[in-house]
């Protein structure tokens, strides 16, 4: 079996991982499939505002009186898509600088860890609503941000590797035969990198998510009507008392995604960690 | 009969330490890591455990201390030391015991001191914790230990970090925190293995002394057999766990009963024995040169594949090479024998184009070879072949044995595709590989099965020109033989010409003929093999050749004109 | 061989780099933060009054803008304005940056360091108490622990302590930190104490996590094994041997973490309404309040550079090996 499978069949015996995934694809489910099954049109007027369950309404109406749980059903998908696409995004585009930058070393190592420098400088809440501040509150605007948050990490991370794997033996022994940088980047260190990008990958998800989650909060994600878990709190936390249901369901999602996601991302870091060990003991 | 020092006093009937029965098991494997082990050291005597690695020696010595490895298991016996069973005692009466009445002295020195704490500090920390005394005679006992350590003992020392020290030294200091306590017996740990010859026979020097002194009982585990005949009394051969022979160390080493002693030994032997060669090659029409002077590096030897002239190699500000001039022929093998930092690598790696020059060249057949192997052509590069010292580094772990050794053929032959299959099985097998290892990873093989598939993915760029660097020192010395028995095969197979990089003078009577020594990036002898040995021409070469250990010789004395810290003032 | 001489210069001249280097990431953050707004589509004036504005107003403010002049001029202005202490005028409420600031700026440095005096030495203590307790059940139920809040938004837990502890099951809290106008932070500790929670309970995990596995990592070295093999005190083994080669990587991870503190206040301070320099931010964002934007962003850039720069002195501190080089 490769080494990827192994390291994944490992992860898949931990019950973290389990247990990880089990909430993950709930949150999933509820924000894919939530829709399709939401007893009302998200927009429409049900209740008084802010009103506890009742019929029509099984768990109330919010500050618009719109249904609770039909906007919660509705509310997932675009956090869900943006930081997937803001991870792919943020880990290929951190992953290849890093690379790269480990592998030709020289200028183009100074550029990727000089850009790199000033990217972490910038909290990442704070770079997001720089962008927003310019050019308003887009979603591509925000995707793009995110990614642009997540790359100078990986990059670190991903050069730290490669450079490690690099003054291995064995890819001396490919310079030697003459191979060329690029296939030295993908056939000789990409694979022996590709665990930690792995758990790379999963940590850059949990940020992704709670940084898209908060932007929608704070209101600069998705814009009013639409439903969407971050404007939900944001709407509806100041009837926290009247109506909590509006406000924790979303939380609450939140909260459970990421923290699968960072349960699953732990066991892959533990199981590449432990078939690192057994493989050179 | 054992032949020993007559200063050495009487041995005392009673035991120090004594292991009975010991079996320790680890989960996951089928058999004992130690299995039934008994042994028993007086003091004053220096009982040596020798096995090669995964033999439960560590494992037995760590016993002496009450540690067993996490995860491992006591199936059965006992360690006694001072008559009290250490596996058995509660952890506090076992702090009280290890570094009191029995202490470790481990493998590595530069990853066994603190490298945050200062050598007096660690000296201290182990005298406060067993000894209850004042802050000053704490001071004066360090002071004394590093004097019988031949360490110097004024503050400025007590002051150092180890990252301020040489291997030697740490070493010194790892033995002084072992004695400071005037335990009855120290277990050491293969204390010399990552030491250059002359300091290793310093440090066992250091040791001897120790025992006699002080009356200590010393275990000495190790894998060489050529140390232990310098130190040990008594020895015990172990072998999966179990111990097959033991006994006074000159009739173990000379008469063994055992047959696999015999075989380790043998493996030793033949890797120390002059080499007989069949049919030679070309090198043998031209007559040694006469070993009374270095050998003038002649500009353009006649049967020179490779030479190289002037090179000179730098790492930061510091020179590495330093000017040296070398050639090989075919069919010929040049060991190129050095300390560890003398340049040997470096100098390797210039040849391979892995390392750019800082002047000199490199010709083959007369043409000058790029400085770095991506600017040479292709057929340059195959010419050249490079064999890596640590064969777990040197194959790309994700990749299986067949794909390895066919991306020799891809780069370096004009082999079609349907072809290469049966050209990677031709060569596997030509290195005695087994049919089937092709499909596996790297991680499923031995040290010594790496080696070889490492020699096969040269062999597919079909060279000229070997260069193998230290490509026995990772493996234990029974496959060791084999290997080098592979590479001469090889090389008169193919008319390759050698170069054969290592540390270990032992391994080049075996496998070289001709010798170049080099010593802090200098070429500073070069003879055909057999005169280095029997009529060495400079000083650093005499001592080069007195400080390595032989199994038919006693402990070498080391010369008073010695550069490094002062021993004992009478031998 | 190298004399100490050159290895003191190679030291002294890495933290002499990296102080240069500080101030060319400072530099450069300054570029993107004004570059950054320098995005804005058409007009800043426009985008800032929309598009209903008089003519007289756009140009009153294209003129307090400096629009009228290159980009290179107003960024020279800019910036020769923050090193003079002038961060410009806010276009929202027409005060000084400073100003308008100022006292929200003692806000939030008293929530942050109210935050890491809790954070730094839990997290260390639990990291430690983990590794040196590797995997017993002490260590998982903290790993797991860890785990969840490592991965948890600060709007997640920060609401979730507004709901235990100041609506729903308790109310011993203000849910938010209202406070009189031109009052301090430091005046009202009440309002503080449920944002520095989040902050602490966001934060320590990261921290924890570091620590522990710094200290797996130093627990398993041979100087280690040797110290208990020698009959040390386990005490003194933990924290005598073991710790002090563990702390340059704790120095790093708490430096990180003062910088993720100084991003991670702004979505604070916004779920408590807590009237510092984040929720400021936010605001001004909503205004498109570009002046106090950029100084905002570039105040939180210095920080994070400064923080750095105090943590590689610490930890050539912490190592022997580049102490003795840089302090001979």
């Amino acid at each position: 079996m490769s080494g990827r499978g192994r390291t994944l069949a490992a992860a898949a015996r931990l019950g973290r991982v389990r247990l990880g995934l089990a909430l993950v694809v709930l949150v999933v489910l509820v924000a894919v499939v939530g829709p399709l099954v939401a007893p009302h049109d998200p927009d429409a007027f049900v209740a008084p505002p802010s009103s506890g369950p009742a019929s029509g309404a099984a768990l109330g109406a919010d500050v618009l009186g719109r249904d609770v749980l039909s906007r919660f059903l509705s509310g997932g998908r675009a956090i869900l898509a943006m930081s997937v696409l803001a991870t792919v995004a943020g880990v290929g585009a951190g992953a290849a600088a890093g690379i790269a930058a480990a592998i030709r070393g020289g200028w183009i190592d100074e550029l990727v860890m000089r850009t790199a420098d000033v990217l972490l400088a910038i909290p990442q809440v704070v770079l997001v609503l720089l962008g927003v501040a310019a050019l308003g509150p887009q979603l591509w605007l925000i995707v793009l941000l995110v990614a642009l948050a997540n790359a100078p990490r990986v990059a670190r991370v991903a050069r730290g590797t490669a450079l490690e794997i690099a003054q291995r033996d064995f890819v001396r022994a490919a310079e030697a035969a003459g191979e060329s940088s690029l296939r030295i980047a993908t056939h000789e260190v990409l694979p022996s990198a590709a665990d930690a990008l792995l758990v790379e990958f999963g940590l850059r998800l949990t940020v992704s998510i709670a940084l898209v989650a908060s932007v929608g909060f704070l209101g600069f994600g998705l814009q009013p009507p639409a439903s969407d878990w971050g404007l939900m709190i944001n709407e509806n936390r100041l009837a926290i008392t009247a109506q909590p249901w509006s406000v924790v369901l979303p939380v609450v999602a939140v909260g459970v995604l990421t923290v699968g996601v960072n349960l699953v991302t732990d066991g892959l870091s533990r199981a590449a960690a432990g078939l690192d060990r057994a493989g050179r003991a | 009969m054992r032949t020993r020092d007559p200063a050495v006093p009487a041995v005392p009937a009673v035991p120090a330490a004594e292991i009975r029965g010991l079996t320790i098991a680890q989960p996951g494997t089928d058999r004992p890591v130690v299995d039934d082990v008994s042994l028993a050291i007086r003091p004053g005597e220096v009982l040596a455990l020798v096995g090669e690695s995964g033999s439960g020696k560590t494992t037995t010595a760590l016993a002496l201390l009450g540690h067993v490895r996490r995860g491992a298991r006591v199936v059965a016996g006992s360690a006694l030391v001072g008559g009290r069973d250490v596996l058995a005692l509660p952890p506090r009466e076992l702090r009280a015991v290890r570094g009191r009445a029995v202490s470790y002295v481990p493998q590595d020195p530069a990853s066994s001191l603190n490298p945050a704490l200062r050598i007096g500090t660690q000296l201290d920390q182990v005298i406060a914790a067993h000894l209850d005394a004042p802050r000053d005679e704490r001071r004066e006992r360090a002071r004394t230990t590093l004097a019988d350590v031949a360490l110097p003992h004024d503050r400025a020392f007590l002051r150092r970090f180890p990252h301020q020290l040489s291997g030697g030294q740490q070493q010194r200091v790892a033995i002084a925190i072992a004695v400071a306590c005037r335990p009855a017996v120290v277990a050491f740990d293969e204390p010399t293995t990552g030491l250059d010859v002359t300091t290793q026979a310093h440090v066992l020097a250091t040791i001897r002394e120790l025992c006699r002194t002080h009356g200590l009982a010393a275990l000495y585990v190790s894998h060489d057999l050529a140390v232990v005949a310098q130190i040990a009394g008594t020895v015990a051969v172990l072998r999966e766990g179990r111990i097959v022979e033991r006994g006074p160390v000159a009739s173990v080493l000379h008469e063994p009963e055992h047959a696999y002693v015999r075989a380790l030994l043998d493996a030793h032997r033949s890797v120390g024995r002059p080499r007989s060669r069949g049919t030679r090659g070309p090198a043998e029409a031209s007559p040694a040169p006469a070993p009374s002077a270095p050998e003038p590096p002649a500009p353009e030897p006649s049967g020179a594949v490779l030479a190289v002239t002037g090179l000179v190699a730098v790492h930061g500000r510091a020179t590495v090479v330093d000017d040296v001039a070398l050639h090989v022929r075919r069919d010929e093998c040049l060991a190129i024998v050095g300390e560890s930092g003398s340049g040997k690598t470096t100098l390797a790696r210039c040849i391979a184009g892995l390392h750019r020059p800082a002047a000199g060249t490199v010709t083959l057949d007369g043409v000058p070879l790029a400085p770095l192997a991506r600017d040479r052509s292709r057929e340059h590069r195959g010419r050249v072949q490079y064999v890596f010292q640590n064969p777990y580094a040197s194959l790309n772990p994700r990749r299986t044995i067949g794909d390895t050794v066919d991306r020799g053929l891809v780069l370096f032959s004009d082999e079609p595709r349907r072809r290469r299959a049966a050209r990677t099985a031709d060569l596997l097998a030509r290195v005695e590989l087994p049919a089937g290892v092709a499909e596996r990873l790297p991680e499923e093989l031995s040290g010594g099965e790496r080696q070889r598939v490492a020699i096969a993915r040269a062999l597919a760029a079909d060279p000229d020109v070997l260069v193998c660097d230290e490509i026995t020192s990772a493996l234990d010395v029974s496959v060791q033989a084999s290997v080098l028995g592979l590479l001469d095969e090889l090389r008169r197979e193919r008319r390759l010409a050698v170069l054969f990089i290592t540390h270990d003078l032992a391994v080049v009577r075996s496998v070289a003929d001709r010798v170049l020594i080099v010593r802090h990036g200098r070429a500073i002898e070069t003879a055909a093999t057999e005169d280095v040995f029997t009529a060495p021409a400079t000083e650093d070469a005499r001592r080069l050749v007195a400080d390595s250990p032989r199994l038919d010789r006693g402990p070498a004395v080391p010369p008073p004109s010695s550069l490094l810290a002062p021993l004992q003032p009478n031998g | 061989m190298r004399g100490p001489d050159s290895v003191r210069r190679r030291a002294t001249g890495l933290l002499g780099r990296r102080a240069l280097l500080a101030l060319l990431t400072l530099w450069l953050v300054s570029l993107v933060v004004f570059g950054a707004v320098e995005l804005l589509p058409g007009d800043a004036a426009t985008t800032i009054l929309g598009k209903e504005a008089t003519p007289g107003r756009l140009e009153a403010l294209r003129r307090q803008l400096h629009l009228e002049d290159g980009i290179v001029h107003r960024y020279l202005q800019w910036l020769g304005g923050v090193l003079r202490g002038d961060l410009g005028t806010s276009a929202a409420t027409g005060s000084p940056v400073t100003e308008l600031l100022g006292p929200r700026l003692s806000s939030s440095v008293l929530l942050v360091l109210l935050a890491a005096a809790v954070t730094v030495p839990l997290g260390v203590g639990l990291g430690v108490l983990g590794a040196v307790r590797r995997d017993r059940p002490v260590d998982h139920v903290l790993g797991v622990g860890m785990l969840v809040f490592h991965a948890l938004p600060e709007f997640v837990v920060g609401i979730l302590l507004v709901l235990v502890f100041a609506t729903q099951v308790l109310h011993v809290l203000p849910a938010v930190s209202l406070l009189p106008p031109g009052d301090s932070a430091w005046a009202h500790l009440d309002v503080v104490v449920l944002p520095a929670a989040t902050l602490v309970l966001t934060t320590f995990a990261y921290i924890g996590r570091a620590t522990r596995a710094a200290m797996v990592d130093v627990l398993e070295r041979d100087h280690v094994r040797l110290a208990r093999l020698n009959g040390l005190p386990e005490r003194q083994v933990i924290w005598g041997h073991a710790f002090p080669n563990a702390l340059p990587a704790v120095i790093q991870v708490v430096a990180l973490q003062f910088a993720w503190l100084s991003g991670g206040v702004v979505v604070v301070e916004f779920v408590f309404s807590f009237p510092g320099i984040g929720a400021a931010l936010v605001e001004a964002v909503r205004n498109r309040d570009v002046q106090v934007v950029q100084a905002i962003a570039l105040g939180t850039g210095a920080v994070y550079v400064a923080v750095n720069l105090l943590a590689d002195v610490a930890t050539t501190l912490a190592t022997p090996r580049l102490r003795t080089a840089a302090a001979r």
